[in-house]
């Protein structure tokens, strides 16, 4: 603190940590009861609607709880049945499909257009900016229902622009595959401009000489993408692609209003995902135990998957 | 391929752009397709060849949306709950931030960390038990289970934290000296520095809140106090369950539309909220 005076600050006051041995620690709690205050708010709402909720929901998924009054522990008999239960692994299976069929592909291209955009060489960067940034602000009801229209068998865009090229119909939302691939492009254009953002930031932050350099020591573009640009850029798709992996296991809004028909399912189940099923279960069927355990089985999962990702891709963390 | 400078250089030029301009017609495509149906006579949604301007366009849709169903008030309902979720938030996340990030006190990395590992509960396993304490407060079918309980948003808190702590400890110093309490520190002091970061943070609470579908789903259930993407999904032909597009589509122009102006507006804050996160 550069204020030399023989009056102590306030702030010095109530920031000083006392280095002496006979640190007092309740009249250090005392001295900053402010700080307590202040924070207090966020902890008292996490106790009621995170800590608790959370809680209870363990407990949820050893009982029977339905919408009766009639409630017993049924100790992981809930636990057994999932094993068994064919539509919630669909739905796991579907989420890792749906991983595997849009995330490398959109991050690539949003890591690729944010190193076309950081180029400079590209005039009228905004507006590409604006425009590819601005499906993320659509709810994914109205896109849902927009994209229904346009990937209609018979009267959608989509298949009378390829039937141009005499490309015959696509079944886009009717089959299987058709309607993950249906599902993935409704993603990929909601959310690549909000992943090409935050590579764009990332890319700011490497020196614009490291790549240069490399190109005049006769490297290619190529070359300098994946020996400089992707390393650098590791803790920043690591954000993206973590994000993306939660992102594709809870698929909800878009389901149901892109596969409206059969309530977000798809055809054959091929659509379910993990939090659909576990409300399915919750609002459907008032199953409350037994969602809970879903509910409990998904997180470990997918905690157990992040853990993973972040370890074996995010190198050291400094 | 040896080829002249100039020629090559003209050549990757035109692939960069060509891959610019087919993702940007992508991504208008469906914009301009909800535009072109809203305003397309219902017959003419579904007929071959597709229509992509009706010479019939009218604005009949939004005259029925406005007169028969009354959408006046379910965009006054989404707006309500977005900006009084968003306000509660921000409050309480710089007030929470300031404390972090302003004092030294017993326990302040410990409970710093615990806020952000609540981060990785995911919301699909505090949905059932959640519902349950909404039924039990008895609020089902109210916007308070829609504003309360995500007034602690822990990102938020983290977002406020870098902001604040960058303010010079001086300027608290100089308010403290005139015996100024600390809350008043924080109202008079700290908010009005904030305020860019305030924007940002807003600017995302209040789309996420308003484009929010499951929970309001689970918990409203009169049609008069929908919010929009409610709204969209539940559009249907008077008396019969079957989907009215031109409706829908007409609901979801309205939907975007402020989110639309907010965005081209303050587009600069809405990029820095978004990628605080993510770069340290």
């Amino acid at each position: 603190m550069s204020t030399t005076s023989i009056i102590t600050l306030p702030s010095e006051k109530l920031r000083a940590r006392a280095p002496t041995p006979k640190r007092n620690l309740w009249k250090e709690i005392r001295t900053s009861r402010w700080a307590y205050i202040f924070i207090s708010p966020f902890f008292l709402f996490w106790l009621v609607f995170g800590l608790y909720p959370f809680i209870y929901s363990i407990i949820l998924s050893f009982t029977n709880r339905g919408t009766g009054a009639e409630v017993d522990f049924i100790g992981l008999a809930n636990y057994t049945l999932l094993l068994k239960d064919k539509v919630f692994w669909q739905s796991m299976l579907n989420g890792s499909i749906l991983f595997f069929m849009y995330v490398p592909l959109m991050t690539l291209l949003a890591l690729v257009l944010a190193v076309i955009l950081n180029s400079k060489r590209v005039r009228g960067f905004r507006i590409f900016r604006t425009i590819i940034f601005m499906p993320f602000i659509m709810n994914m009801i109205a896109a849902g229902f927009t994209f229904q229209l346009m990937l209609n068998e018979k009267y959608g865009l989509a298949n009378n622009i390829l039937a141009v090229f005499h490309i015959p119909p696509v079944p886009w939302l009717e089959s299987i595959w058709g309607a993950r691939v249906s599902l993935c492009l409704l993603v990929i254009w909601a959310w690549l401009g909000y992943n090409m953002v935050i590579m764009l930031a990332g890319l700011q932050t490497i020196p614009a000489e490291l790549t240069e350099a490399a190109m005049i020591d006769g490297a290619s573009p190529a070359q300098a993408f994946f020996r400089i640009t992707i390393p650098l850029m590791r803790p920043v798709i690591l954000f993206s692609v973590v994000l993306s992996t939660m992102g594709s296991f809870n698929l909800f809004g878009e389901l149901v209003s892109l596969f409206q028909n059969t309530g977000g399912s798809g055809p054959m189940n091929a659509t379910i995902t993990p939090l659909l099923a576990i409300f399915n279960q919750t609002f459907q069927n008032f199953r409350f135990g037994y969602a809970s355990a879903l509910a409990y089985v998904y997180f470990g999962i997918v905690f157990l998957l992040t853990l993973f990702q972040v370890r074996y891709f995010g190198g050291r963390v400094d | 391929m040896i080829m002249p400078r100039k020629i090559r250089h003209v050549l990757n030029d035109g692939v960069l752009y060509g891959v610019l301009i087919f993702v940007c017609i992508f991504m208008i495509l469906p914009f301009f397709w909800m535009l072109s149906t809203s305003i397309k006579p219902e017959e003419e949604i579904f007929r071959l060849p597709p229509v992509i301007i009706s010479e019939n366009s009218n604005l009949d849709a939004y005259r029925e949306l406005i007169f028969d169903r009354d959408i006046l008030r379910i965009v006054g309902n989404t707006l309500f709950v977005a900006t009084a979720s968003t306000v509660l938030r921000l409050f309480f996340c710089s007030l929470a931030g300031y404390g972090f990030a302003k004092f030294k006190f017993p326990g302040r990395g410990a409970l710093f960390a615990f806020l952000l590992g609540t981060m990785v509960i995911p919301f699909t396993v505090l949905m059932v038990p959640l519902f349950i304490l909404m039924m039990r407060f008895g609020w089902i079918n109210t916007f308070y289970a829609l504003i309360i309980p995500g007034a602690a948003s822990a990102f938020g808190i983290f977002f406020m934290r870098q902001y604040i702590s960058t303010i010079n400890d001086e300027l608290m110093d100089a308010a403290r000296i005139d015996g100024a309490t600390e809350f008043r520190i924080y109202w008079r002091v700290i908010l009005p520095i904030v305020a860019p970061g305030l924007t940002s943070l807003g600017l995302i609470f209040f789309m996420q809140t308003w484009n929010d579908y499951l929970w309001p789903l689970i918990n409203l259930r009169s049609p008069d106090l929908f919010t929009l993407p409610l709204a969209i999904r539940q559009m249907v032909h008077a008396g019969i369950a079957r989907p009215v597009f031109h409706l829908q589509m007409a609901t979801s122009v309205i939907s975007i539309i402020p989110l639309l102006i907010i965005f081209l507006l303050f587009q600069r804050r809405f990029v820095e909220g978004i990628t605080a996160g993510a770069i340290k």
